[in-house]
């Protein structure tokens, strides 16, 4: 924020970063090179509702476009659930090997928020991953930052730091991972995880 | 170019440069009245008014690198971990997901044992900020109005408020000071005899009411400018997290809580009101002059510019 816009309180909402989730099938391929994680075809975006009649059309528009697009190619409908701290996600399901096209209905459903104003109410999107132990764990892109991190829950709201920075490592350059590592927040009970 | 709906409000926007300008112009005033009295009475103003603006400048900087610690032990407050229970473990979640929408680093996080229903957040930057929720107010709210009390304070936070307003408070404490060390050396240098006296009382008598004058106006424009800042600190929470309603009932439940808690309470929190959600002393019960010396705008104005937010987010592209 400018000298001037925090000398007189006027906050500019963030713009998201959209398009660095493209990196993303190449990283699940060194992903399941290195360690024994495939995607599992679910991937959310999750954003902040805004109250009144605007944006709830703007998000049935989104739902529709998502819906048609997956029932073309005989997919599941989207499914939209409210979390308990008020976020609405929207989730997507598509076969396992279809990553690059669940990626494009991601950024499909962004970029409508975008076009219609709507950009500053987009928080994360999250890409679920498993391996053949049933461990789960999820890259989780923060739009606002244009950065990754992963995300690797266990039952009992623990994390499994281990593994996250495993995956990490695996990975490697191929994302852009998130540099603060306090803004690696857990996303509990996330739908399609 | 394409109108946002998270356009600035150009009313506040003007008010504030209008407050913020006055302010400036009063401490510009200020030097040129010392000066004048030093060049009039040929007395040693240049050095009081020096070491007065010393003083003051080392409180300020001082008050602002301690801001959170003292804000903090005046309210009893404890960091927690999100580990500490499930109340800090929400605060937590709901902490995460606003610096996320916000693109800030995360403050640290406490927690005040009290029923008082309040909030504040603290820090000279967003580097060193430091949020607190009361057991009382995460008590009365749920998820949402606490989302919207919590963006609320980390508005402040981002618009370095805590800065603003120790520079802006600034001048009054050097008014203040200089007040009274001229007060003092008239009662001390009083009894002398000598050709200077006359222009010894004369200027020590012009610093004071100078002094005075000075520290009245700035203190009602630092209150205005105060009132003015936590309705922007209102609006970018409300436009941060998209629900102005939620903000409002969150006002509505703790301003009305507020008054009903028992005076005990109420004087330990005088001090730090001006970092708090709703100010902790409701002097406004209908009274108009009280207003001029509130920190907080009225819940009716604050409800009111909620409403504009409202409208619009509202409002189709």
């Amino acid at each position: 924020m400018g000298f001037l816009d925090t000398l007189l309180g006027r906050t500019k909402p963030v713009q998201p970063k959209l398009d660095d989730l493209f990196a993303l099938p190449s990283a699940a391929i060194t992903l399941e090179a290195g360690t024994n994680f495939k995607p599992t075809g679910s991937g959310s975006v999750c954003f902040r509702a805004v109250e009144g009649r605007s944006f709830s059309d703007v998000e049935k528009d989104v739902r529709d476009l998502l819906n048609a697009s997956s029932s073309a190619e005989g997919g599941l409908p989207v499914e939209v659930s409210k979390d308990s701290y008020g976020f609405t996600w929207l989730v997507s399901s598509r076969m396992s090997d279809e990553l690059e096209a669940l990626v494009t209905d991601l950024h499909a459903v962004n970029s409508s928020l975008v076009d219609n104003g709507f950009g500053p109410q987009l928080l994360c999107t999250l890409v679920a991953f498993r391996d053949d132990q049933e461990r789960r764990l999820a890259l989780i892109y923060l739009y606002k930052r244009g950065t990754f991190y992963p995300f690797a829950p266990l039952p009992g709201e623990r994390r499994d730091n281990a593994l996250e920075l495993e995956v990490k490592g695996v990975i490697g350059d191929d994302l852009k991972w998130e540099s603060d590592l306090s803004r690696w927040f857990p996303v509990w009970g996330a739908p399609g995880m | 170019m394409a109108r946002t709906r998270y356009a600035p409000d150009r009313g506040l926007t003007t008010r504030m440069t209008a407050t913020i300008f006055l302010l400036g112009l009063v401490f510009v005033a200020f030097i040129a009245a010392i000066i004048g009295i030093g060049a009039a009475t040929h007395g040693s103003t240049a050095v009081i008014a020096l070491f007065a603006i010393v003083l003051g400048g080392g409180f300020m900087i001082g008050s602002l690198f301690f801001s959170d610690k003292i804000a903090l032990a005046t309210a009893g407050a404890r960091e927690v971990s999100p580990n500490d229970g499930p109340m800090a473990r929400d605060l937590h979640a709901i902490v995460d997901r606003i610096c996320a929408l916000a693109d800030m680093p995360k403050p640290r996080v406490a927690i005040a044992d009290t029923d008082m229903p309040n909030a504040f957040a603290t820090g000279r930057n967003a580097d060193h900020a430091v949020i607190c929720a009361t057991t009382g107010l995460m008590r009365r709210l749920n998820h949402e109005e606490l989302e919207g009390v919590l963006a609320h304070e980390m508005s402040h936070v981002a618009h370095k408020d805590v800065q603003v307003m120790t520079i802006a408070s600034f001048l009054a404490i050097v008014a203040a000071l200089l007040m009274r060390m001229a007060f003092y050396s008239e009662l001390f240098g009083g009894g002398r005899r000598n050709n200077n006296d006359q222009n010894a009382a004369l200027m020590l008598f012009a610093i004071m009411a100078v002094s005075i004058v000075v520290y009245a106006v700035s203190f009602l424009l630092i209150r205005l400018l105060s009132r003015y800042r936590e309705l922007a600190a209102d609006r970018s929470g409300a436009l941060l997290t998209g629900q102005p309603s939620a903000l409002k009932s969150a006002l509505i439940k703790v301003s009305g809580d507020m008054s009903r808690i028992p005076t005990r309470d109420l004087r330990a929190a005088e001090g730090l009101n001006a970092f708090f959600f709703a100010p902790a002393m409701n002097l406004n019960a209908g009274a108009s002059l009280s207003k001029i010396f509130s920190t907080h705008p009225s819940l009716e104005r604050r409800l009111a510019e909620l409403d504009k937010v409202q409208r619009q987010l509202s409002q189709a592209r």
